[in-house]
């Protein structure tokens, strides 16, 4: 288990909780919490929290029947759902998006590498591959960012992230990450919005890398 | 963003604050919630008749709460069965030294509802292992259902409207922004209460420790 010194905001874990996360943060809570005892715990609060108040519901009659059909259904065999593991530097969480093969990465220059898990409008998350000493491009934040260390670590001008780690950036974040010397720095990072980068070059490549 | 937060680590202060060896014992009926007792029934000895019981109570409850977040009565329904056929087919993975049966049921309820509405796979963390060098044992569980308890308690004295606006939180997919909008409340007054609202939940809790 990873000391881990960075974590996830308690309010973002009770959004979590909630279901009021986009699904590209959700993952990287979930991943988050895959390393971390004291996030899990706080989940736990938040969920007690969610079950104090589902007890207190006012309650809504079931249709006629509901109770038979559902008593039928017990024998019956559940569909086999695929269940993903955790599997070399990647959690659970990670491994569901990979749908269990290898990432996919496409290369961005300079030896970094990414693989877009998954968008929709509300966010994007995705792998990105830092080789050692190799710093991500100079950016900062439309909206926010969660970068999460799987392996490896990086360090910005706000300090040092390793594995289990959680850097979160927003409007007001201004940085640029090095990977540490050691093994290639691999982060799961989500985003509600496009990065920004400073430098004229990376900002023409953004449509077509879609960072 | 919601904000409640809740000091942690509770789990670990639960354990600590966790009643003396002697009390463990005693028969698990009158001392775990009727909650815990149906669910351990259903995952030990896949009792039907507890599962029947489980349903009379929890369904209608359950389906006013998804109704609460926003599903459809019809949806509503679907999503209830569903939840409840997931609770006897999962039945087997709750651990009452982890979670209270309420908080466990209440996230099976916002998975099932998400995956269900959002046809996407919710993301949920890996299982850790134990905590090195803490044993479970039944003082432990007892202290989470007494902490279940005390929270119920603690949130039937809210004032009606800090009630509501946590309810608003953990119930609904709405940020401060959206609750604002939908109650004409300003956003200051929105956030003022829901943190007096939680912190008096906090100082109800801290009195547990």
């Amino acid at each position: 288990m990873p000391a881990i010194t960075h974590h996830i905001p308690d309010p973002m874990i009770a959004a979590y909780a909630a279901g009021s996360l986009p699904h590209a943060f959700s993952m990287v809570v979930a991943s988050h919490l895959s390393y971390c005892r004291d996030c899990q715990a706080a989940l736990g609060a938040h969920q007690a929290v969610g079950g104090a108040l589902l007890e207190g519901a006012d309650c809504v009659a079931m249709a006629q029947g509901a109770k038979s059909d559902l008593m039928a259904l017990l024998d019956e065999p559940a569909a086999p759902a695929p269940v993903y593991d955790a599997k070399g530097v990647y959690p659970g969480p990670v491994m569901q998006s990979l749908k269990g093969r290898p990432p996919r990465w496409r290369t961005l220059g300079m030896g970094v590498k990414q693989d877009i898990l998954f968008e929709d409008d509300f966010g994007s998350a995705r792998l990105l591959y830092i080789p050692a000493g190799q710093a991500v491009p100079d950016h900062s934040h439309n909206g926010l960012e969660l970068t999460l260390v799987l392996q490896g670590s990086f360090s910005d001008e706000t300090g040092r992230f390793g594995v289990g780690d959680v850097e979160i950036g927003d409007e007001t974040l201004d940085h640029t990450p090095v990977a540490d010397a050691g093994d290639p720095c691999i982060c799961l990072a989500a985003t509600d919005a496009p990065l920004r980068f400073k430098a004229l070059i990376p900002r023409l490549l953004q449509p077509l890398f879609r960072i | 963003m919601l904000t409640l937060n809740l000091d942690r680590p509770p789990v670990k202060n639960a354990v600590l604050r966790a009643s003396p060896e002697g009390k463990a014992v005693v028969s698990k009926e009158k001392t775990y919630s009727q909650l815990t007792v149906w669910l351990l029934a259903v995952r030990d000895d896949r009792d039907r008749a507890a599962f029947g019981d489980m349903f009379d109570f929890l369904a209608p409850r359950l389906k006013g709460f998804v109704i609460r977040c926003g599903a459809r009565p019809a949806l509503a329904e679907e999503i209830v069965q569903d939840v409840m056929l997931t609770i006897w087919r999962k039945a087997a993975m709750f651990d009452p030294h982890k979670a209270q049966a309420s908080a466990w049921i209440y996230q099976i309820a916002r998975n099932r509802h998400i995956d269900i509405v959002r046809k996407e796979n919710r993301p949920v963390p890996d299982e850790l292992g134990e905590d090195p060098g803490s044993e479970p044992d039944a003082s432990q569980i007892l202290a989470l259902e007494q902490e279940a308890l005390h929270l119920k308690q603690a949130i039937a004295q809210l004032h009606p409207d800090q009630k509501e606006m946590i309810e608003k939180a953990y119930i609904g997919d709405l940020t401060h922004q959206e609750i604002s909008t939908q109650t004409g409340l300003p956003l200051g007054t929105v956030k003022s209460r829901i943190r007096l609202g939680l912190g008096r939940l906090r100082k109800e809790l801290k009195g547990l420790r």
